[in-house]
């Protein structure tokens, strides 16, 4: 187990280097930031001296191997906007980027959950039928567009809640609501088909043959077994949600680690994005550990191997 | 053949996605000649009007209204599936041809080779796709062969993973074996003997990617960083309409409905196809 976790612990870290290696030299070839930073008619005396000071004309690799040692003590530099450390700036739109994946995976899971075991286990009805549909639909629609819908619809029709911004339960609805019924169609289609495979499964038919209940059936032999693509999936999707989602952030004005990352790439803020793409790979990859360490608990022979 | 049809004739969902499908590849090719308004002139006589159904064949008519600039909406969505198509089926082309050879690759030669690229596949995994997207596309600039480009280098690696599992168990297969043992080069044996055995699954990802892929090279536009204006785009016209939104519903909403009803028919053809070929699939994604 031990062994185990610390192959998975190298992975993860090579990973990170991996990613923020790619976006250095990714972000180099946006463009230069001094040309940006400075006002419009600076000479070029002015904009080589900015370029010193910000280490832009030493070379590329010699820039490359301080920006690795600096951000191993978790130094990421100066955002060329904001003058200030880049990971605060990030790290400040973390709490919001939180607020709403947690919300979407809370209320998707949840309702994606039940919609999936419902479809399974009232195979051939309409119920299933009607979970089916939305779950089709759901996953169809563009996020971003289902959001302008909403908007549309609760805050310019029926003004009942706020088009963007974020700070109260209200700004929170909207933005939550389009993000989990994009999860929660997900999931239920995952689970259905997940729960209607292992049902099949010969040793289900043993645990009915022998009379167990019903109910111990399906949560310790149905449900179990069924639920390790569906932690895949919640995983998959949380680390997504938890690195911005982009286009929703920027649907609903909400002020979120993606939001920032993507200004940072239009403004070619080096720092800022290096910090961000960087927190945001670690989040994920984190999160990837936790499903392995759960898939164990779900399943115990994958951690005896 | 004839089986395959007569299975999709069966398959009420399946059939539905293949019609839907088969009008909208057939809209976007014959657009020029379906008498629709060109796309791109304005008329601002008639900026934002509202969707109407009478008079439908008149030449003045708008069926879905007009934009802020008075240019038809139906007949930009058409043009715009043109382009919306051609980039997506191209990206998934490309995407589909580089994943599925180092899947095979990979598989076939295991080691270090399959290490190594296992663990590309792995660092590009930690890295949100949008923002892989946005990252590249900033760099490289937004053309429409750049957008091919990211949105199939999004696209790879799911290929890449599920074809290199199933070729690391044909590779044990007789077949494969007896072939080494005649002589067969190894080049022969990926292509004559590995490669059609994992078309059927390479297929079925491709369909399913299609859709996801429309709706990321909406995404991509909607912030700007797709096919440039004049061209129609579905994600710009929603982030140009969306401006319109108290006055105009229609502007935001029927481009909308076009990607819905786009990706709802793949999805629904993707998902028929993985059940008739490969029910394992379907807890693979």
């Amino acid at each position: 187990m031990n062994r185990y976790l610390a192959v998975k612990l190298g992975e993860a870290l090579l990973a990170i280097w991996g990613v923020v290696t790619i976006v250095f030299f990714v972000s180099r070839v946006l463009g230069d930031p001094a040309v940006l930073l400075l006002p419009v008619g600076a000479d070029q005396q002015e904009i080589d001296a900015l370029r010193i000071s910000l280490g832009l004309d030493r070379p590329i690799l010699e820039q490359y191997a301080v920006s690795m040692f600096a951000m191993l003590r978790g130094d990421f530099g100066i955002s060329f906007q904001h003058t200030r450390p880049a990971m605060d700036v990030v790290l400040e739109r973390m709490p919001a980027t939180v607020e709403l994946a947690g919300t979407a995976l809370l209320f998707g899971t949840l309702i994606g959950g039940a919609a999936g075991a419902v479809a399974a286990l009232k195979r051939g009805t309409i119920s299933e039928f009607i979970v089916m549909i939305a779950a089709l639909l759901g996953q169809a629609t563009p996020v971003f567009w289902l959001g302008i819908m909403l908007i549309l619809v609760f805050s310019v029709d029926l003004g009942w809640l706020p088009t963007g911004g974020s700070g109260t339960i209200a700004h929170l609805v909207l933005p939550g609501l389009t993000l989990a019924v994009f999860v929660s169609a997900s999931i239920a289609r995952l689970l259905r088909s997940s729960l209607l495979d292992i049902m099949r499964e010969d040793y289900v038919r043993t645990a009915r043959a022998k009379g167990l209940m019903p109910r111990t059936v399906f949560f310790w032999h149905i449900a179990r077994n069924a639920l390790i693509p569906v932690v895949t999936m919640i995983g998959i999707i949380a680390g997504e949600l938890l690195g911005g989602s982009v286009v929703i952030e920027t649907v609903f004005a909400w002020p979120g680690v993606g939001r920032i990352i993507m200004q940072a790439i239009q403004a070619q803020d080096f720092p800022v994005i290096q910090a961000g793409v960087a927190l945001v790979a670690a989040i994920f990859i984190l999160i990837n550990l936790l499903v392995d360490l759960l898939y164990g608990v779900l399943d115990p022979r994958i951690s005896r191997q | 053949m004839k089986s395959f049809f007569l299975a999709l004739l069966k398959s009420r969902a399946g059939l539905f996605g293949f019609v839907l499908v088969a009008v909208f590849v057939l809209a976007a090719l014959l657009a020029p000649y379906l008498g629709l308004p060109v796309p791109t002139r304005s008329n601002l006589v008639a900026r934002m009007a509202a969707p109407t159904w009478t008079g439908l064949f008149s030449p003045g008519a708008h069926p879905l209204g007009t934009d802020e600039l008075g240019r038809d909406i139906l007949s930009r969505i058409v043009y715009g599936s043109r382009v919306t198509l051609t980039i997506a089926t191209a990206a998934v082309v490309l995407g589909g041809i580089v994943g599925t050879l180092l899947g095979i690759v990979a598989g076939y030669y295991r080691g270090m080779v399959d290490r190594l690229l296992m663990r590309i596949v792995d660092i590009q995994l930690a890295l949100p796709l949008m923002l892989l997207a946005l990252l590249v596309i900033a760099a490289l600039g937004p053309s429409t062969t750049n957008l091919v480009v990211v949105l199939a280098l999004t696209s790879w690696l799911r290929y890449a993973r599920i074809i290199r599992g199933q070729v690391l168990a044909l590779r044990e297969r007789e077949f494969v074996l007896s072939a080494h043992a005649i002589g067969a080069g190894t080049w022969r044996i990926m292509i004559k003997h590995l490669l059609p055995n994992v078309l059927t699954p390479a297929l079925v990802i491709a369909t399913l990617e299609l859709a996801r892929i429309i709706i990321m090279d909406a995404a991509l536009s909607f912030l700007g960083l797709g096919v440039q204006p004049p061209n129609p785009s579905w994600g710009r016209m929603l982030a140009d309409g969306r401006v319109y939104i108290s006055t105009a519903w229609w502007i935001v909403t029927f481009p909308g409905v076009a990607i819905l009803l786009t990706v709802l028919s793949v999805n629904l053809l993707g998902d028929w196809l993985r059940d008739y070929f490969d029910p394992k699939l379907r807890t693979m994604r």
